[in-house]
């Protein structure tokens, strides 16, 4: 084993890792924050996802073929990317709530779960067409951006491309953001109510309906902007590139406590990181018997085995209810 | 302030109100008795918009508010504390006490916060505790605190006393009394009779859905049938 080797480019799996994780960390909230008030999984959540990383390519596309992709600040065209991803995927999750998901709030369980899938795939191939007829190609790679490909040398192994810190920085800024409405405003209280005991909140003047559109929206968004910033730190993007990055994502939430919110950015960030340095370290530590490859079981390994012994997630906990 | 006519209300097929009326002028407490399954808490959930009525009418300050949501019937005045407390475990008292006051953005709100924590001091020691952790007690002062953080006119509350130790009852019971007093009307569902009418003026008796005697509090004390089935008399 190269233990030197395996120092030296710790910053960088570390770096991948976090970045991973913030993905996830964005993607995972949407489904916690739906299961948080009506104890479902919107498995139309990855294709919100990836619907914002078209937006996002679509945009830049327009720019770069109107010659104003290089003239304009590498900066504010992410922004205006980023905004724009984040209000089509949150309008768009308040549309299928609305047409979809409402109309079944009384029927059984599994039934507005065949109707999210129905929308996922329905979505994915929505995409595909338009892209077709619009593009004559579904699969779209994101231009780059001079100034963000640029690279910060920090040591000889480690150098840190400028797009992964916008990456990091634009995930950490939404976390505290939504931590901040959903924790400091009266309206994430109202969230947070409706989540727990919908008649109970109804009968505070809260409209209920009102609050479940707004969850989607925020979850839409976040999901939207994970779609944008997948496009920018990875590239290449097709119709069908949610169904993994959702996976995870869900998978995340689950483990950091479904419904929980600061339980899905640490199981994001946790998903993540076991991912990064399992790619990065299993064949290293195996001699080669185990390479990069086996990076999803490891991590699903580990993940089983936190759930073995914390069932409901890394943060989920039972409130105590005293009578 | 209150007016209920003829009200049919059903659990799907199975009717629970056959036909009720009754009536809340302004400034009362009004008890609402009867054995469980009565149907006082569908009375309330009616009176709230929690569930919908199949025929009848509800009038509150002379206007129907029958079919409306609950959460534009809490706009009209209208504040209820439901069974079973139902305070929302997962908040901090404080942000139960906010949530109580959600449709208010007026300038009293923070006065009507120190009207409540003085009804219930212990409300302000804990106002950073989540609420799932508060005694029953405590749980039933907060959720009383936060149904008058809206400012209602009408209370409706129901079997505020249950599942408490009876020197905390009394307590609640004086605190409704002086609710009513500062002015809020009040319709109380009580499991406990004997308290319910020491307070209220008027009284209701509800059975299997319909309402079997009514009048003034002093009288229902007096009624042989009202000592012998609410009051434990043989
Ligand atoms: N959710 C429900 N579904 C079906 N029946 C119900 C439901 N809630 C109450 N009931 C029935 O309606 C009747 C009145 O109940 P309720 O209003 O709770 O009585 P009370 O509050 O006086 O004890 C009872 O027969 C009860 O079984
Ligand atoms: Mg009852």
């Amino acid at each position: 084993m190269d233990f030197a080797l395996l120092l030296e480019i710790f910053p960088q799996v570390l770096l991948d890792g976090v970045i991973l994780g913030f993905m996830y960390a964005l993607i995972a909230l949407g489904y916690t924050m739906v299961y948080g008030v009506l104890e479902f999984i919107n498995f139309a959540h990855s294709e919100i996802f990836v619907v914002g990383a078209f937006v996002g390519v679509e945009i830049l596309l327009g720019l770069k073929n109107a010659g104003a992709l290089d003239q304009l600040p590498p900066f504010l065209v992410l922004l205006l990317i980023l905004v724009a991803g984040m209000a089509v995927s949150g309008l768009l999750a308040v549309v299928i709530e609305r047409v979809a998901y409402r109309p079944l709030r009384g029927a059984p369980r599994l039934i507005p779960l065949i109707s999210a899938i129905g929308v996922s795939f329905f979505l994915q191939d929505f995409v595909r067409l338009i892209e077709s007829v619009w593009r004559n190609a579904f699969n779209l790679v994101y231009p780059g951006m001079e100034g963000l490909n640029r690279r910060l040398e920090l040591t000889a192994t480690v150098d840190v491309p400028v797009k992964a810190l916008v990456v990091i920085t634009a995930s950490l800024l939404m976390l505290w953001a939504l931590h901040l409405l959903v924790n400091r405003t009266k309206l994430g209280t109202a969230i947070r109510a409706v989540a727990e005991d919908q008649a109970t909140a109804s009968l505070m003047g809260i409209n209920v309906n009102a609050m479940i559109s707004l969850t989607f929206l925020i979850g839409g968004a976040m999901g939207g902007a994970a779609g944008v910033l997948f496009g920018v730190q990875y590239g290449l993007i097709n119709p069908y590139t949610g169904f993994i990055p959702g996976l995870k994502a869900f998978t995340a939430a689950v483990l950091g406590g479904i419904g929980n919110i600061p339980g899905a950015m640490m199981g994001g960030l946790v998903l993540g990181l076991l991912e990064a340095f399992a790619a990065s370290y299993l064949s290293l530590l195996t001699g080669g018997a185990f390479g990069a490859e086996y990076k999803d079981i490891f991590a699903f390994s580990v993940l089983i085995l936190i759930l073995i012994f914390r069932p409901r997630g890394l943060l989920g906990e039972v409130v105590r209810e005293r009578a | 302030m209150l007016e209920i006519r003829d009200l049919h209300v059903a659990y799907g097929e199975i009717p629970a109100l056959k036909g009720i009326s009754l009536s809340v002028a302004t400034g009362e407490i009004v008890a609402l008795l009867g054995n469980n399954g009565a149907g006082k808490t569908t009375t309330l959930k009616t009176l709230s918009g929690l569930l919908a009525p199949r025929s009848g009418e509800i009038l509150l300050e002379g206007e129907s508010v029958r079919g409306m949501p609950p959460h534009l019937i809490v706009r009209k005045g209208l504040a209820h504390v439901p069974e079973g407390r139902r305070v929302f475990n997962r908040l901090t008292v404080r942000e139960n006490l906010e949530m109580g006051a959600y449709t208010r953005s007026d300038a009293a709100v923070s006065a009507d916060l120190d009207r409540v924590l003085s009804l219930f001091p212990r409300l302000g020691e804990r106002r950073a505790q989540v609420a799932g952790t508060l005694s029953g007690g405590e749980q039933q002062m907060l959720a009383i605190g936060r149904a008058l953080m809206g400012s209602p006119r009408l209370l409706l509350l129901d079997e505020p006393s249950m599942g408490l130790a009876p020197v905390l009852v009394e307590q609640i019971f004086e605190t409704v009394g002086s609710i009513n007093r500062q002015g809020t009307t009040i319709l109380l569902v009580g499991q406990n009779a004997a308290l319910a009418l020491d307070i209220a003026q008027r009284a209701y008796v509800l059975e299997t859905g319909a309402v079997v005697l009514s009048g003034s509090a002093a009288d229902l004390a007096r009624n042989q049938d009202v000592r012998r089935a609410y009051l434990g008399e043989m």
